[in-house]
């Protein structure tokens, strides 16, 4: 068979890879318009909150699909970031809507370094793995 | 009543008889339509029309706001600046727009120092004539002059007892108790002491300067009333250098004139009310319209009275409003055995200053003899304080420059090195450091105290110099007697008679930066600034201009620091851009000559204010607007505040800052939202009630705000009535969230001010919060629920934010309503958080304290629409900002509101070297609506210089204001983690710094060495944390309600500097030797001084009577054993048991004992908000223990005492 479930799912996680990346790209841009004041920190925020859960889902997807299709080392350096995310939004300040940034909080110095170089480990770790899914590809359809 | 009048623009409608004018009048009917290019006053001619377009405006909204480098048309139309008539064109007389404001006729009589003058303003570009006189005292105020010179000069010559030390004399001459030199010091050799006296007289000309001082004279004591002994002697080769200084003078001291705002038009048009254009009561909401109120209206069982009655049982139990429940007993640390009255005899005369012999050979007593086993002690306190509070006569004398003379000297002692090295002074291991630099320690105040403590020592270089050291272990009373100036900041030659920020309004943690973030971190000081930007300032020059001078890069204002390149140019302070200097600024309006730039008042004064043209107007200038929800549920009823409050609203309406188109308008809310209609045809206001809290929504788009000046009656009829109204039983529900919301549709066309009173959790409609205190955890390490528990009040907070809407609350609880939730709309509006726990308004003390805040509240100036940016010099971010307001970018504040009372911090770090820099600049500027309806800019500059060794940083710091920004920093702290880790670090400040001090001066390790080591400029610093560990908001083991300790916290937050402090190191007064301490000359009246006491058990006899002020409350305590003839005097009884226990007033009676007291309790008073409440107790007294838990100094079960947490600090040093 040519076309097999492990292979399905690395054409999936291309896909949403692809889109994971532009998430990201989102993200730092961003945060580097709050640091240079293009944008009032609750318009940023109501644009970014929305966006949080979408990427943590997409992410999730992945890694379910990885997981039933059996390719334990994609899923496995997913792995920390699944917990990553999991920690990030139960430690996420009190708020009534979805979403992780908070407008009264995020122009602290802290909170936007911290912000920022997320955005930046994660668009390298979505690059990354984005060759890495592709090679799996790969691999998966040749050994097909 | 409020000590400080607001400002007259605000707060004195209509006192200046020709203060309204056409030109103020226009903004009224145009209120908040665009204005046409046509229409716009003189001042917005001057632009290109293109610039006054709507059109224009609307693309302009945010960057005028942000104040960015392309907002300005400056930027956008260069031919601007060059193009436009010399200012002469601005100086034809208006006749009609003179008198903005107090005019100088009426505020210039009015000398008294105490309470603020008229904010006066001058005129710059107008009416010369005054100008050149008035602008004379911008150089040589008479107030400064009268203080500065003196107290170089002045004072009894030299007096050392026949020391050959004139050479040296002004540190070595000063009489007052002997020093003792810890062992760790070394005595420099003569040849080092020989350079120092070389060292060039400039590094001391700018020793003796008194620090720059906003505040009313008298707060910095005149030379004439200090104790003889702490007189200060400079020798006149060190004040020569320092005559004439430009440098710290204050701002003008003269009356500035005002330049009429420019806006001027059509008046005289109705207001139209903006906001929901008919009514949208949807079918499904259900508004239930009541006929008019009034008396006669009133339901029945408000008029049979049942509403009186209802508010007796609740008022029964009666406790006392702060007492803590379930503390512990009053402790037993007071003195019991008879114990000579020392306090009256403090000050040694100045010449029976301990021989000089007599110190040094106490330097080598061992420290644990001096602190443990004091021979003498002879009372019997000392046993029950522990060990660690000798006597004072028996203390050795120490190296203690603040503390009282402890009596007879001990003789004895061999003093060896004291004839060998006869006047040689220690100077600390520095000597590389010390010929560098001059470090600004002491100004003369403080120095005029400290010395007179000293007597001939070998600090006195050190102190000098900056560099003094002192063995915490050791000296044992360090608190100084009076309040210390902060430490005087020393520019660079270029700038060294540039006039500087005050410290009251902007204050930095370290007077001297750090160059590298590396160094900061060695220093392991936290870096920040404090600023009070709104302050009620005596003089204020005002100045309006056709062009506001800025940097055209960084959008700096033109200040006091900038470099001026030539004389058609300027160097930005901060970005270091060169800019052209308009033609404008080259006039100067004192002696109306061209040429020299330096002369303009923006070059004077650090501290400024414009009044802004157009394009700082994202819209015409909104009027003020009041908006008042009170609570009517039943908890409220039964508190019985809305008498109180709607009595003080009604006796101030008057006084409510604002002008002709002032608004106001109230909303009731129980379970239900009741508007109150006062529209033009009703005789009477009328009330609907809106059934419907989950969907809010308004019953009348109009007439809920109302037009103050035209609808006074009836305002004032329905705060009569609301009272009455309200006074039956009600219903329990309170549904503030939905009042909000009304509020803020209410408030969002326009802005304003919502003043929220609140007396329960709100519990039901949105916002409704359930109770997450648990009682019994009330003395528990971990306290949960600092958080807020939803986010209700933040995202209305926000939205009222960004409709420059603020929200004060009003906490009036008798039980737990989550403060940490409710606290949200005030924090992030810019809004203020006021607490009193457990109201009841039959205890007549807590509705004068809510008279007198609420008072303060409505009276004082305040300042609408406002932002407020904080530039810093390149390499230097803000990186934290506390306080209440939003931050709308990196260095943007968005304060919808801003009012006098407020402070706010700034954490900073360092992202780039400073080290080829010659001073770090800060600048602040508040641009604000005034409650007239001007546009205003206000301007601080803080100039500071740079350090380059750790020496310099620590001995710069200042620890005052460490303290008021560590407060915040923990504040956070135990938000966002936990109130012991915010103990934690609050206490490992103090480890931190005194190990680095160690580092610096290769001083042994803590557990090594007997001594604890501080820089001077440190040596409070362990004491304010304890006393901070201490205060509500961080204490742990006692029992602390959780809304106490939110509101503590909220109050640390926001809180100026001198009011913080005092929260946290309360001040003690002993009032029994008050006559010994009232100025000699009895020319005019002068309120007693006396000393300050250690805040320790040791210190009070019972003998005596004191007063503890901590600033919310004054507590007279009166010993059990106080003479009969102070009693009578003082209070007009013959006994202590005659004295009414938990008094809440001093009888006035006609004694001079009395009048002494009244008048020391009235200065006290002078420098707050709103005078502070009293409370009398006797010993024995059942709630003695709120003033034994003042004490900080003592042990309490579960903290530490001041020699205990020495001691620990001592042990984590490494």
């Amino acid at each position: 068979m040519a076309f097999s479930f492990p292979a399905f799912s690395y054409i999936i996680a291309l896909i949403v890879d692809a889109f994971l990346i532009f998430f990201s790209i989102f993200h730092v841009i961003a945060f580097d318009e709050l640091k240079t004041d293009y944008k009032n920190p609750i318009d940023q925020c109501n644009s970014l909150n929305p966006l949080v859960l979408p990427e943590y889902l997409l992410h999730l997807l992945i890694n379910v699909l990885f997981l039933l299709s059996g390719e334990w080392f994609s899923l496995l350096i997913n792995v920390p970031l699944i917990l990553y995310h999991i920690h990030r939004y139960y430690t996420r300040p009190v708020m009534s809507g979805p979403g992780l940034y908070d407008p009264t909080s995020i122009m602290n110095a802290d909170v936007l370094t911290v912000c920022q170089r997320e955005g930046w480990i994660k668009l390298a770790f979505y690059l990354l793995s984005f060759f890495l899914y592709l090679y799996g590809m790969i691999v998966v359809l040749i050994a097909a | 009543m409020s000590n400080l009048p607001p400002n007259p623009y605000n707060s004195l409608p209509g006192a200046p008889p020709i203060n309204v004018n056409t030109g103020q009048v226009l903004n009224h009917n145009q209120q908040f339509n665009q204005l046409p290019a046509s229409q716009l006053p003189p001042g917005y001619g001057l632009k290109d029309t293109n610039s006054n377009s709507p059109l224009h405006r609307q693309q302009n909204s945010v960057n005028n706001l942000n104040q960015s480098a392309s907002s300005s048309p400056a930027f956008n139309q260069p031919g601007l600046v060059t193009s436009q008539p010399s200012p002469i064109r601005h100086m034809a007389p208006k006749p009609p727009n003179i008198p903005q404001s107090a005019s100088p006729a009426i505020s210039n009589p009015s000398p008294t120092p105490y309470p603020p003058n008229f904010q006066l303003q001058h005129q710059i570009n107008d009416n010369t004539p005054p100008l050149s006189s008035q602008y004379q005292p911008l150089v040589n105020g008479p107030p400064t002059g009268s203080l500065r010179p003196p107290i170089n000069l002045s004072g009894p010559p030299i007096s050392l007892s026949g020391q050959p030390v004139s050479q040296f004399g002004q540190h070595t001459s000063l009489p007052g108790p002997p020093s003792n030199i810890s062992g760790q010091q070394q005595y420099s050799t003569s040849s080092s002491y020989q350079p120092m006296g070389n060292r060039p007289p400039a590094s001391a000309t700018e020793f003796g300067l008194p620090p720059a001082n906003y505040g009313p004279p008298p707060l910095a004591r005149p030379p004439g009333s200090q104790p003889p002994a702490s007189t200060i002697v400079q020798p006149s080769q060190f004040s020569v250098s320092s005559s004439g200084p430009v440098r710290n003078t204050p701002l003008p001291s003269g009356p500035p004139v005002n330049v009429p705002p420019t806006l001027s038009g059509p008046a005289g048009q109705p207001l139209k009310h903006l906001g929901m254009n008919g009514p949208n009561l949807g079918p499904q909401n259900q508004a239930i319209i009541r006929p008019p109120l009034g008396p006669s209206s009133v339901p029945g069982p408000i008029v049979s009275g049942s509403g009186i009655s209802s508010m007796g049982p609740p008022s029964g139990p009666i406790s006392p409003p702060s007492a803590p429940m379930g503390a512990p007993p009053g402790r037993t640390g007071l003195p019991l055995g008879p114990r000579s009255p020392n306090n009256g005899t403090q000050m040694p005369p100045p010449v029976s200053g301990p021989p000089l012999q007599t110190y040094l050979g106490h330097q080598n007593l061992p420290l644990t003899n001096q602190y443990l086993g004091p021979p003498g002690l002879n009372t019997g306190p000392i046993g029950m304080k522990g060990p660690n509070i000798p006597h004072q006569p028996s203390m050795p004398p120490m190296s203690q420059p603040m503390g009282p003379p402890s009596g007879p000297i001990q003789p004895g002692q061999p003093s060896n090195l004291q004839s060998r090295y006869p006047q040689m002074p220690s100077y600390n291991n520095q000597p590389q450091a010390i010929a560098k630099q001059y470090p600004p320690q002491y100004n003369a105040q403080g120095l005029t105290q400290q010395m007179s403590q000293l007597s001939v020592t070998k600090q006195g270089f050190d102190q000098l110099w900056g560099h003094h050291m002192i063995d915490l272990l050791q000296c044992k009373h360090i608190l100084p007697e009076y309040p210390e100036e902060p430490p005087e900041i020393r520019l660079g030659h270029q700038f060294a008679e540039s006039p500087n920020c005050s410290s009251e309004i902007f204050r930095c943690t370290i007077n001297r930066i750090p160059e590298t973030n590396s160094l900061l971190q060695k220093s392991r000081l936290p870096l920040g600034i404090l600023i009070h930007p709104f302050k009620d300032l005596n003089h204020l020059p005002v100045i309006q201009c056709a062009t506001i001078v800025r940097c055209r890069a960084c959008r700096t204002y033109i200040n006091p620091f900038v470099y001026f390149v030539d004389a058609k140019r300027w160097k930005c302070n901060l970005c270091y851009r060169v800019n052209d200097l308009p033609e404008e600024f080259q006039y100067d309006p004192v002696s109306k000559s061209y040429g020299d730039p330096s002369r303009r008042p923006e070059i004077k004064s650090a501290t400024i204010e414009y009044i802004a043209p157009g394009e700082y107007m994202l819209r015409p200038p909104q009027p003020a607007v009041y908006l008042f929800l009170f609570d009517v549920s039943q908890i409220a009823r039964e508190s019985g505040y809305l008498q109180i409050a709607c009595d003080t609203l009604r006796n101030n309406l008057d006084q409510l800052p604002g002008d002709a188109r002032t608004q106001i308008g109230f909303i009731c809310f129980d379970s239900h939202v009741h508007y109150y209609l006062m529209s033009e045809g009703l005789t009477r206001p009328m009330e609907m009630t809106v059934l419907d809290i989950e969907d809010v929504f308004l019953p009348s788009p109009d007439s809920l705000l109302v037009n103050l000046g035209e609808r006074r009656e009836m305002v004032k009829e329905l705060l009569t009535v609301l009272p009455q109204r309200y006074s039956t039983p009600g219903v329990p529900g309170s549904a503030l969230g939905a009042a909000l919301q009304a509020a803020f549709k209410l408030m969002s066309p326009t802005g304003g001010r919502v003043t929220v009173f609140q007396t329960c959790l709100p519990n039901v409609g949105p916002g409704a919060l359930q109770s997450r205190e648990d009682p019994n955890a009330r003395s528990s390490k971990e306290v949960a629920h600092l958080n807020p528990a939803v986010d209700f009040y933040k995202r209305l907070a926000l939205d009222c934010s960004g409709a420059q809407v603020a929200v004060d609350l009003f906490l009036l609880n008798s039980q737990y309503s989550d403060l940490a939730t409710l606290s949200g709309m005030s924090k992030f509006s810019a809004g203020t958080v006021y607490h009193i726990p457990l109201f009841r308004a039959t205890r007549t003390w807590q509705s004068e304290q809510l008279n007198r805040m609420f008072t303060r509240y409505l009276t004082r100036k305040i300042g609408f629409e406002a932002v407020m940016r904080v530039r810093c010099t390149r390499g230097i971010a803000i990186h934290t900002f506390h306080g209440n307001f939003f931050v709308r970018s990196t260095d943007l504040l968005s304060l919808p509101n801003v009012s006098p009372d407020a402070g706010f911090g700034m954490q900073l770090t360092i992202e780039e070297s400073l080290s080829d820099l010659q001073q770090v600049c800060f600048q602040a500027a508040l641009l604000y609506t005034s409650s007239k309806g001007e546009r205003r800019i206000r301007v601080h500059t803080l100039a500071l210089p740079i350090a380059s060794n750790l020496t310099d940083v620590l001995h710069s710091a200042d620890q005052q204001c460490i303290i008021g920004l560590l407060s915040k920093m923990a504040v956070d702290r135990s938000v966002s983690a936990s109130l012991s880790e915010a103990r934690e670090a609050v206490m490992n400040v103090a480890v931190d710094a005194l190990s680095a001090h160690r580092l610096a001066q290769n001083l042994p390790a803590g557990t090594v060495s007997s001594a604890l080591h501080a820089p001077a400029s440190l040596r409070l610093l362990p004491l304010y944390l304890l006393a901070l560990l201490k205060r509500k908001a961080f204490r742990t083991g006692t029992s602390t309600r959780l809304d106490d300790r939110v509101a503590d916290m909220c109050a640390l937050k926001c809180s100026p500097l001198a009011q913080l402090l005092r929260g946290v190191h309360p001040d003690l007064y002993p009032i029994h030797a008050l006559r010994e301490h009232t100025a000699a000359d009895q020319d005019e009246e002068t309120a007693p001084d006396p000393p300050r006491l250690q805040l320790s058990a040791e210190r009070i006899s019972i003998t005596g009577a004191y007063l503890l002020d901590d600033g919310d409350m004054m507590i007279v305590y009166v010993g059990t054993n106080v003479s009969p003839a102070f009693l009578s005097d003082t209070f007009g009884v013959t006994a202590v048991s005659q004295l009414p226990d938990e008094a809440r007033s001093i009888p006035k009676i006609e004694t001079e004992g009395n009048a002494l007291l009244h008048a020391f309790i009235d200065k006290l008073n002078d420098d707050r908000p709103y005078a502070s409440e009293i409370i009398l107790l006797r010993d024995n007294s059942p709630s003695k223990q709120l003033f034994t838990e003042r004490l900080i100094e003592d042990r309490v079960e579960s903290a530490f005492s001041y020699h205990e947490f020495l001691t620990h600090v001592k042990n984590q040093v490494k």
